[in-house]
């Protein structure tokens, strides 16, 4: 055990002289455990970030909305105008679903539907109050939305009654809305006018409620640049941006729970009388569940893939340490005859030498969790979750690292210390 | 273990040197002496015990199937505490090889060798580390300094084989690096070191453990004839003053003059033995 730390800053010396070759061996271990780490860290942050979708989404509800046919024809109803096989169509006003189609279905299935929430978005924008600002999305909602998400109150109601039907210019704000331009004082925001800039356009909304805002539990963005909803009836929404046919999507919330699966083909089935043609879009749907049975499998084949790069360049660099470390032990022969010669044991040499091939894999490995926590934190806000780097994931790593350098310096280790002492003394 | 604590009075006598007796983990590392180390109390005598006991040497090397090369032709050898032997010969008599025999870096092929009291044809593998860590200190022409490693470090390197705490074996080291007045360059490596520099480092290390014998296998063959000097009287002095046993391989025949007895090999066989100007 004694031995143990001069074989660690032996290791490290004998590295420190061969910087570039020590380098280039890692390197198949650095791609192999970065790339393993990256991938766990943005399949954490998708889970994390899926897992706070679930609680604030709720496992009773169905989002019904609308996705572009496949089987594309190549003409128009105009004539024949060649369609770019890549121009993705956004949903027309003649393609929503209609307060009469929904009412329709509420009303077909009266013992499954517990209510029906829509919510259509005006935009993201901000309110400025002197230094003050924050940063918002107006969202318009129907009185179901309030049944699919369960919003706590601080101050005032939610929306109802005359505002909703009229669609007046009335909206809910966040507590962290109220923290930064109301000192935290929702008793002064209720009833307060606010300007929402959204693009080049202003829209002015009275303060009639203040709810509790959920924050995500891996946010990186401060409290204070964070955008929070403000709800406001959807017909005051649909009146602002000149639609008043219909809705691209809305939730169905059902009433018995883990319903929601079973539910799907009879939304599929009421629809498609209205859907069966339309040539450019049919009925799309999802639940929680299905969403989640989506990512994991997408995660699995990726994992998979990844798992299974990494283990080769993994194999490929564990045998270049070997090799590495059979060209080292053949330069350093009279050392090691010398060392004979000074009184170590062949078990000493060969600890030397699989302590200089754990070192190499340790560093490596280290040098591959920061590349990977790097990456993966870069993925994962490119795919625009927040990042969350699995700590287990990074000790397994260098648990793994030692292992690969115990089994492939062994070997070579072995090698130096059966070395006869003679012979490596006149080695030239 | 008797053979350390034998020599005990002379170190002290020295003056330059206090040694502290190897810790007993490293005895532990010793086989049993088959000897009862009565010579104990014959200290006194004009001869010491006999440490290096060889009958009847022989050395072959298998090279292809059908040859045999022998290189030793039975060696009958005695060397007694506290003498300075050298060995003088051709190149190619057999000098390296009889001395890595005597050193434990390699078996005999045939014969009788008892080294201190232990039966080498008996002796593992594990023994023999042993052996050459406690009771042995090798100086190469070469010298031999393990690369990128300071000169202390070097000389600490047998007391980390004998486990010896970290905090002694750097008292120690820097001691014995004193003793070959290289005290100043103990954290230089060996590439920036002179040869004679290198040699006076690798004869500090062979000191290390306190063995009871040094080898050396043409420490001034690289050297030129002033630095060369120095080292002899390293050697002597060691000798002398704290009664170190030295068997020495020469090409210099004033060097080999100097020492208690010379021994001349030619293929293989010693074929001339007799009393040099340092004989007591
Ligand atoms: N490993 C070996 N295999 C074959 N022959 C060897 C080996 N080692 C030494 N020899 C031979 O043994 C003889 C004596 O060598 P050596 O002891 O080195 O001589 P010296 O040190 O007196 O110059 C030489 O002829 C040499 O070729
Ligand atoms: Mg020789």
């Amino acid at each position: 055990m004694m031995l143990f730390f001069e074989n660690i800053s032996l290791a490290i010396s004998s590295l420190r002289a061969n910087k570039v070759r020590a380098l280039l061996t890692m390197l198949g271990i650095i791609i192999g455990i970065g790339a393993v780490i990256a991938i766990v860290t943005v399949g954490n942050s998708l889970t994390l970030s899926i897992s706070d979708s679930m609680s604030s989404v709720g496992a009773n509800n169905i989002t019904v909305g609308l996705r572009q046919r496949e089987n594309e024809e190549e003409t128009t109803d105009s004539g024949a105008v060649f369609r770019d096989y890549r121009n993705q169509k956004q949903p027309k006003e003649e393609d929503y679903f209609t307060d009469e189609m929904i009412e329709a279905f509420r009303e077909t299935y009266p013992d499954e539907i517990a209510d029906i929430s829509i919510s259509e978005s005006l935009g993201s924008g901000k309110v400025t109050k002197g230094e003050d600002y924050a940063n918002v999305s107006v969202v318009g909602v129907n009185d179901g939305f309030f049944t699919a998400n369960d919003l706590t109150m601080l101050k005032g109601n939610i929306l109802s009654g005359k505002a909703m039907e009229e669609g007046r210019d009335v909206a809910l704000v966040s507590d962290y809305f109220v923290d930064n331009l109301y000192n935290g004082d929702p008793g002064k925001a209720m009833g307060e006018t606010v300007e929402i800039t959204i693009g080049k356009k202003y829209y002015t909304y009275t303060i009639v409620g203040v709810y509790e805002y959920q924050a995500m539990s891996f946010s990186m963005t401060s409290k204070k640049d964070t955008v929070t909803d403000v709800y406001t009836p959807v017909k005051s929404v649909q009146r602002k941006t000149h639609n008043t046919s219909g809705y691209s999507s809305f939730t169905v919330v059902i009433k018995t729970a883990g319903e929601a699966q079973a539910f799907i083909p009879k939304i599929n089935h009421f629809f498609d009388r209205y859907y069966r043609k339309n040539r450019n879009f049919e009925l799309s749907t999802f639940t929680l569940e299905s969403m989640v049975s989506e990512f994991t499998g997408i995660m699995g084949t990726v994992s998979t893939a990844i798992s299974i790069i990494a283990g080769i360049s993994l194999l490929v660099g564990g045998i270049g340490v070997m090799n590495i470390m059979l060209v080292s032990i053949s330069e350093r022969t009279r050392e090691i005859g010398t060392r004979k010669a000074l009184g170590a044991t062949n078990a000493s040499i060969r600890t030397q030498f699989i302590v200089e091939a754990i070192v190499i894999c340790l560093i490596g490995g280290m040098i591959g969790i920061v590349v990977g926590v790097g990456g993966g934190i870069i993925g994962a806000k490119a795919l625009g979750f927040a990042a969350a780097p699995s700590l287990s994931s990074i000790l397994i790593s260098l648990i793994f690292s030692m292992v690969i350098g115990v089994f492939f310096g062994f070997y070579p280790a072995n090698k130096a210390a059966k070395m006869n002492p003679i012979d490596a003394l006149r080695y030239e | 273990m008797m053979g350390f604590g034998g020599s005990g009075s002379k170190k002290e006598k020295s003056g330059e040197l206090i040694i502290e007796d190897i810790t007993e983990t490293a005895e532990d590392l010793l086989p049993e002496a088959q000897t009862e180390p009565a010579e104990e109390g014959t200290a006194s005598e004009p001869e010491g015990r006999i440490i290096i006991d060889m009958h009847h040497i022989v050395k072959r090397y298998f090279i292809g199937q059908p040859n045999e090369l022998e290189v030793l032709h039975g060696i009958d050898l005695q060397v007694r505490e506290g003498e300075f032997v050298a060995i003088v010969g051709q190149s190619g008599s057999g000098k390296s090889t009889l001395m890595n025999m005597i050193g434990a870096l390699d078996r005999p092929t045939e014969g009788q060798y008892t080294l201190d009291g232990v039966d080498m044809f008996r002796a593992k593998d594990r023994d023999l580390s042993a052996i050459r860590c406690l009771k042995i200190g090798f100086v190469f022409q070469t010298y031999n300094l393990v690369a990128r490693t300071s000169a202390l470090k070097n000389v600490e390197l047998p007391m980390l084989y004998a486990k010896m705490s970290p905090r002694r074996r750097a008292k120690r080291a820097k001691e014995l690096l004193a003793v070959v007045e290289m005290e100043d360059r103990m954290k230089h490596m060996p590439d920036e070191l002179s040869g004679g520099q290198k040699q006076r480092v690798a004869i500090a290390r062979a000191m290390a453990n306190d063995p009871a014998l040094i080898l050396a296998d043409e420490p001034t063959g690289a050297l030129d004839s002033a630095t060369g000097r120095l080292i002899m009287d390293i050697f002597h002095r060691l000798n002398k003053e704290q009664g170190k046993t030295i068997v020495l391989i020469t090409h210099s025949p004033e060097l080999a003059e100097e020492t208690g007895r010379i021994l001349t090999l030619k293929d293989g066989m010693i074929v001339g033995s007799r009393k040099g100007a340092g004989h007591p």
